[in-house]
C-alpha cells in the first residue's frame, strides 16, 4: 500500500483579517489499506482529503505520497491518488454512464477498443453495465455515487480518497457504496459521518478545530469523536 | 424520451452514420439555410426532417419537444417579422429556425457526445499553431451538453424553493440563487476536473 506522510501541515484561506486557519500543524503518516477520517463539519478533514491528492497545497509543511511530493508532482499525484466527492454530479463530466468512465482514460495509452473493455469490465463490477448508455442525470444518487466511484478506480489509482461519499444518500444506498468501498483492492481514505462504515477499518483520525486530536483503532478513534460531540 | 436533445441510443441508419458525416450535414444545411424560402421550400424542409426523425426512430412528439422550449420566442419573432417584412418573412424566419433547431436536435439525440467531441478535435487540431485546444475545446462542449440537465434541475428546485415560501413568481428571487447556485457547481466540477488529471 501506498504511503502517505504529512509533515508540520498547516493551511489557512483567506487574506488579512479574514484570514482563517482550516488545518494546524498536521503530522501523521499511514500505509493501512482502510483509513477513516471523521470530525464536526469546519474541523478541517476535507482539506485533508484534499491535500492527500494536491487539490490543495498546505501553506505550510509537506505532503508525500510514495516519497512524491504533491506540490511539486501534482501530475503524477493525481494519476496516483483518486478523488470521490461528495456530490457525484459535480465529479459526473460526461452525459452518459458509459463515456464518463472512458473519460478517466482519456490520457492513456490504450486504444478505442480496450478503453471499451475495461470501461465494460468496471462497469459491471459496480453493476452499472446495463446503464452504459443511460445518461448520467437519470440515475439514482446510489447509482451516481457508484458511477463516481467506478469513474476513479478505472484508472486504477494506488490510493482513493473519498470525501463523505455517502452525505447525500439514503441508508440502503450508504450501506451498498459502504459493501463496494469495503471490497477494494485500493487503499481507501474515507472522510464520513456514518461511523458504523468504520467499524471494519486499520485506523480512524479524529480532527477538531483544525488539528489532528485522535489517531486510533476505529472504536477508540470514535469513541473520542462521540466524547467531543458532547 | 427527452426534450433536453441528449443521446438516445439506437441502431437506426441515422444513428449508425459517422459523427462527422452528421455534424458537416448540419453544417451545410446552416450555409444552405440562407437559400431556403418560400412556404412551400420551409414546409418540404420541415418534412423532410420529420422523415429522419421517423426514420431514427423518433415520434414527431419528441421533435416537438426540442422545439417548445422555443414558442414563446419563435412568436415574438414571428409577430415581428410580420409585422416588419409580412407574413411571408415571418414563415421563412421562423421555418428555417426550427429547421435548424431540429436538425441540430437529431445529431445530438443520435450521437455519443464523446464522438461529436472527437470530430471537433479532429477538426480544430489544425489551429493548435493559433494556441487553440482541441482536447480543451472538446471538452468545453462535452460540459455545456452535461451541464444542460444540471441547469434544469436548479432551475426547478429553485422554483420549487420559491413555491415553498410562498413566493410569487420574482426574476429578482429566481435568478439570484440560481446564479450562486450554477457559480459554486462550476466550482465544484473545475475542482473534480483536477482531481480527475485535466490539468
Amino acid at each position: 500500500m501506498p504511503v502517505v506522510e504529512l509533515t508540520g501541515v498547516s493551511h489557512q484561506f483567506g487574506e488579512g483579517s479574514a484570514r482563517r486557519t482550516v488545518l494546524a500543524d498536521v503530522n501523521v503518516r499511514f500505509s493501512e489499506s482502510r483509513v477513516g477520517v471523521v470530525g464536526a463539519n469546519g474541523s478541517g478533514k476535507s482539506t485533508f482529503a484534499r491535500l492527500l491528492n494536491g487539490l490543495i497545497i498546505p501553506t505550510q509543511g509537506d505532503v508525500a505520497v510514495d516519497g512524491l511530493s504533491t506540490a511539486r508532482h501534482g501530475r503524477e499525484i493525481r494519476r496516483r491518488v483518486g478523488f470521490c466527492f461528495t456530490d457525484p454530479d459535480a465529479q459526473i463530466v460526461m452525459p452518459t454512464v458509459g463515456e464518463d468512465v472512458a473519460f478517466s482514460l482519456r490520457s492513456s495509452d490504450l486504444s478505442k477498443e480496450q478503453v471499451a473493455e475495461r470501461v465494460a469490465q468496471v462497469l459491471g463490477q459496480f453493476g452499472l453495465a446495463d446503464l452504459a448508455d443511460r445518461p448520467s442525470h437519470l440515475l439514482s444518487g446510489g447509482q451516481k455515487q457508484l458511477l463516481a466511484l467506478a469513474a476513479v478506480l478505472v484508472s486504477e489509482p494506488n490510493l482513493v480518497v473519498m470525501d463523505e461519499p455517502t452525505t447525500l444518500l439514503d441508508m440502503r444506498n450508504s450501506r451498498m457504496i459502504g459493501e463496494y468501498v469495503s471490497g477494494l483492492d485500493t487503499q481507501v481514505v474515507l472522510v464520513t459521518h456514518h461511523l458504523e462504515l468504520l467499524e471494519s477499518f486499520d485506523r480512524v483520525l479524529v480532527f477538531d478545530e483544525a488539528r489532528l486530536v485522535c489517531d486510533d483503532t476505529p472504536a477508540a478513534a470514535v469513541e473520542h469523536y462521540r466524547r467531543l460531540m458532547g | 424520451m427527452n426534450d433536453l436533445g441528449l443521446f438516445v441510443p439506437g441502431s437506426s441508419p441515422v444513428h449508425r452514420l459517422p459523427a462527422g458525416v452528421k455534424l458537416g450535414a448540419l453544417v451545410a444545411l446552416g450555409v444552405a439555410s440562407i437559400l431556403l424560402e418560400g412556404v412551400v421550400a420551409i414546409v418540404v424542409g420541415l418534412i423532410v426532417m420529420l422523415g429522419l426523425f421517423g426514420l431514427a426512430g423518433f415520434t414527431p412528439l419528441l421533435a416537438w419537444r426540442q422545439v417548445k422550449p422555443l414558442r414563446w420566442i419563435l412568436l415574438f419573432i414571428a409577430v415581428f417579422q410580420w409585422w416588419a417584412r409580412g407574413w411571408e418573412a415571418a414563415v421563412d424566419v421562423v421555418g428555417v429556425i426550427v429547421l435548424l433547431v431540429l436538425a441540430a436536435s437529431l445529431v445530438t439525440l443520435t450521437t455519443r457526445t464523446s464522438a461529436l467531441v472527437d470530430v471537433i478535435v479532429v477538426v480544430l487540431r489544425p489551429l493548435r499553431f493559433l494556441g487553440v485546444k482541441p482536447e480543451r475545446v472538446g471538452l468545453l462542449i462535452a460540459l455545456g451538453i452535461r451541464a444542460v440537465p444540471i441547469a434544469v434541475g436548479f432551475s426547478a428546485e429553485v422554483r420549487d424553493a420559491q413555491r415553498a415560501r410562498g413566493l410569487g413568481p420574482s426574476p429578482r428571487a429566481y435568478a439570484a440563487p440560481l446564479i450562486v447556485k450554477s457559480l459554486r457547481h462550476a466550482d465544484a466540477v473545475g475542482e473534480a476536473l483536477v482531481a480527475r488529471g485535466m490539468e
